[in-house]
């Protein structure tokens, strides 16, 4: 029983960092309407990032998560207007460049990791990774805790500003309607541009919650990618609250999967709930859920 | 020499030519070049069999390396649980590169675009993890190791190579230009409007599939008695495979008959020369191409040739009538 | 039983209620013309007919086969041919290629399709453009191309949505034309239009429908004078002979 509920609650502070790192790609897919295949890849560049600042200056990774967002930002800005953009909308024989770009800019961004890093895993081990809450036979592990909460922190954040600020809702009109927006005085460029940037960074926070609990390594982002998807199409595109539920959903299923079925197959779980949602839910949980 | 002028043009010619210098001429090179030959006309047939799919039919698959492994895995296992001889592989493989295409086909097909091609890529991805993790019915991680049956000759391996090239190239050939053909560009170019002139549009993307998937198998199966060794992270890999194949389609030219074959020895040579040059790196340098290629030349060397030779004679463009 | 029976269907997306009951029977041979104000509902029935959008309830039947539940290629193979309000050309393909795809509908052997093909861009008037890519074309061929691609699979009911949106004055007698000549062929021709001009001129029979339901029906001239018609487009003034 107790592993029953250790399992469960795991599974929904793992879901919540997920969910942090997934509503910046719902965000960039609202937006652009393209599947940014790199949004793995930045994220792990978030992480390394955070490492380096461990390395060199000490910093834990929740405060070089603030570095890692701004170094993150600009990136993903750079990546996006001077690579993505030149294909957007562009007509071509074979449909789908323009993921396959996003595609390879990720597996591009990987190796140049690999070069400066080496493919080694790294982690930042301090005291604080070990530490656990017990309570009612069950062990809560610390940086899953505080990862949580602060992945909470950052959705919380970002409902706030899509909702309530101009710069925010600007970004919802752009994904709902591009061409409406523009009529409305939105410069769409100018606001996919931002989304993108704004999107990575939030992946890069979340790589920065991640780190203290696992270790990272240039090719780390593969399933994370996977599990993106997962719940931007289970949560809907463009959604935080989507994302959110999507998230929990995922991180609560995966836990379970890890737990009672094997380890080596977590990932499989993943997968497997990517192709059934892909399958029989078009429009995501939100469709379900009725907001 | 006039003689000569105007037999060039026949349509026959090149063909002609290619077959005499690819059949006559290898058995005078040396191993190295052998190799790089059988390699040039497997990732033919590979790109050859994903064009037809994608290419033709717009059916874009990121999860491709699930029929090459599958027909690699063919062979290997009956040579894992029977220990039979993977020459039988050549056609367990393709086989059952069909069998389980079929119904992947029939599950996936439902998505459209984007989300057709990830779906394939997941696919790809947890083939290879089951594969990878299943021990007693699949071998596992440590694959299936077999035996050269020619030793260290690659004629023949190389004959049969380039027989399953040529193979794939025909059947495309034949199929692009009847019935099928025109129903695949229909469904590429405007689905809905294909459905509303009669074409029932699954059916004919699993027409597309399986031949697709059936010579990917086979370049599998090649690959496995050649390198009599599997490794289900080889077989089953995204980036080495899978975006691979796509890579060598795009730089010759996706939707052509010939794009994929000079895509196929395009990759080849500059996977050798950058493996060459600059050896760590070579991963990295490649996905720099594959950018630029995407940013620049799209449509490939055959489909954005007017685009080539206008920057090489730094001409403007031609804009025609229409949207 | 008419020959294209359509009863009470019904649409809804979401809360809203694209096509709201309707029923009607074509005749064949007629070419029947379907008007309405901008949302009515329209390209909705179309899209009913053709299993793109289906109906919520109601039934569909063409010559006596129910066809409410078929998909949209075993609808086009039974005979119920159609173009679009926004134009869908196979762009890459030349106006001959398209034509050959709807061609193998009937025919297996390529050259056949050839032959079929170009004897519809013949009817059509379309040979000059056979080799354009599709793409290429002025918007009037490329609602013609859209009509030639439809008739090489013989159908018997066409379903017209919009051929005159977009088409200046010269272009629409062309098109009026080329649909009479359609009709007198032997196709049964099922026409939405708002240019009044085009379907007034070539329709056998009308009805208007406004917010998914029938608010009139009947010739050409009834509909013109019909108070509810004017009162849908114009408004209650003027059908009030204000």
């Amino acid at each position: 029983m107790a592993l029953f509920g250790q399992t469960f609650i795991t599974g929904i502070l793992i879901g919540g960092i997920y969910a942090v790192i997934a509503v910046g790609m719902t965000l960039i897919m609202g937006v652009m309407k393209i599947i940014n295949l790199a949004h793995g890849a930045l994220m792990m560049v978030g992480m390394y990032v955070c490492l380096a600042l461990f390395r060199s200056l000490g910093w834990h990774p929740y405060m070089g998560m603030i570095p890692a967002m701004i170094i993150l930002l600009g990136i993903g800005w750079l990546v996006q207007k001077y690579s993505i953009e030149r294909v957007f909308g562009v007509e071509t024989i074979l449909p789908e460049s323009q993921v396959l770009l996003t595609l390879a800019l990720g597996l591009g961004i990987t190796e140049v990791i690999r070069l400066i890093f080496t493919s080694d895993y790294q982690c930042t081990y301090t005291p604080f990774s070990a530490k656990c809450f017990y309570t009612a036979g069950m062990s809560i592990s610390a940086p899953y805790l505080v990862g949580f909460i602060l992945a909470m922190a950052f959705v919380a954040g970002l409902h706030i500003f899509l909702t309530r600020t101009d710069l925010g809702r600007s970004v919802v009109a752009t994904a709902q309607d591009r061409d409406a927006a523009t009529y409305m005085g939105v410069d769409a460029g100018r606001i996919t541009n931002f989304t993108f940037a704004l999107g990575t960074a939030l992946a890069a926070a979340g790589g920065a919650m991640l780190l203290p609990i696992f270790y990272t390594y240039p090719d780390v982002w593969h399933p994370y990618l996977a599990k993106c998807f997962i719940i931007t199409i289970l949560g809907g595109m463009g959604s935080t609250v989507g994302a959110l539920s999507g998230g929990l959903l995922l991180g609560v299923a995966e836990t379970f999967g890890a737990t009672y079925w094997s380890p080596g197959y977590r990932d499989v779980v993943g997968l497997i709930i990517f192709l059934l949602v892909l399958l029989l839910l078009p429009g995501g949980l939100k469709k379900v859920i009725g907001r | 020499m006039a003689e000569i002028k105007t037999m060039a043009k026949k349509s026959w010619f090149l063909p002609a030519i290619l077959g005499i210098v690819f059949v006559a001429i290898p058995p005078f090179l040396g191993g190295y070049i052998q190799h790089l030959l059988i390699l040039m006309m497997m990732w033919i047939t590979m790109a050859t069999a994903w064009n037809l799919l994608g290419g033709y039919c717009g059916q874009v698959s990121f999860g491709h390396t699930v029929f090459f492994g599958l027909g690699a895995y063919g062979g290997g296992l009956l040579l894992l649980h029977w220990g039979i001889s993977p020459w039988w592989g050549m056609i367990a493989g393709p086989l059952l590169a069909a069998i389980i295409g079929i119904p992947i086909g029939l599950i996936t097909f439902r998505l459209r675009g984007p989300y057709f091609a990830l779906s394939m890529l997941a696919l790809g991805e947890t083939f290879r993890i089951v594969f990878t993790n299943w021990v007693s019915v699949l071998g596992g991680a440590s694959g299936v190791v077999s035996s050269r049956t020619f030793g260290i000759n690659k004629l023949p391996y190389y004959y049969i190579a380039l027989t399953i090239a040529a193979s794939s190239v025909y059947v495309v050939y034949r199929l692009m230009h009847s019935k099928y053909g025109y129903y695949f560009v229909s469904i590429r170019e405007d689905q809905d409007a294909a459905e509303a002139l009669g074409i029932p549009t699954t059916k004919y993307k699993m027409y597309a599939l399986i031949p697709s998937a059936v010579f990917t198998g086979l370049a599998g199966a090649v690959w496995m008695n050649y390198i009599a060794y599997i490794d289900p992270e080889v077989v089953f890999s995204l980036t080495g495979i899978s975006i691979m194949m796509i890579l060598a389609v795009m730089v010759g030219g996706a939707g052509t008959l010939w794009g994929p074959i000079l895509g196929g020895v395009i990759f080849v040579l500059l996977n050798e020369g950058i493996r060459a040059t600059v050896g760590p790196i070579s991963y990295l340098i490649f996905m720099v191409i594959a950018c630029l290629l995407i940013m620049f030349l799209p449509d490939g060397i055959i489909g954005d040739w007017a685009k080539i030779k206008r920057v090489f004679r730094r001409e403007k463009p031609v804009y025609v009538g229409g949207e | 039983m008419a020959y294209l029976d359509i009863n009470h269907v019904v649409r809804k997306f979401g809360g809203l209620v694209a096509v709201d009951d309707i029923t009607v029977g074509l005749e064949q041979g007629e070419i029947f013309g379907l008007i309405g104000p901008n949302g009515s509902g329209k390209t909705t029935l179309f899209n009913a007919i053709n299993h793109y959008y289906p109906a919520n309830s109601g039934e569909i039947i063409f010559k006596g086969i129910p066809i409410t539940r078929k998909s949209t290629h075993e609808i086009c193979r039974l005979g119920i041919g159609r173009t679009f309000q926004v134009v869908k050309p196979l762009r890459r393909m030349t106006v001959l290629e398209n034509v050959m795809a709807g061609a193998f509908l009937r025919i297996n052997d390529a050259s056949k399709a050839r032959d079929k093909a170009l004897e519809v861009l013949d009817f059509c008037e379309l040979m000059h453009r056979r080799d354009v890519p599709a793409k290429d074309l002025p918007i009037a061929d490329k609602k013609r191309m859209e009509i030639a691609r439809s008739l090489a699979g013989d159908p018997e009911l066409i379903l017209l949505d919009e051929t005159a949106a977009g088409l200046n004055l010269v272009e629409i007698e062309a098109a009026m034309a080329i649909v009479k000549k359609i009709r007198d062929s032997g196709i049964t021709c099922f026409v939405v239009e708002h240019v009044m001009k085009f379907i007034m001129g070539i329709s056998d029979r009308m009805m208007c429908i406004n917010f998914g339901r029938e608010i009139a029906r009947g010739t050409p001239r009834e509909i013109a004078s019909h108070p509810e018609v004017i009162k849908a487009y114009l408004g209650e003034e003027y059908a009030k002979g204000k």
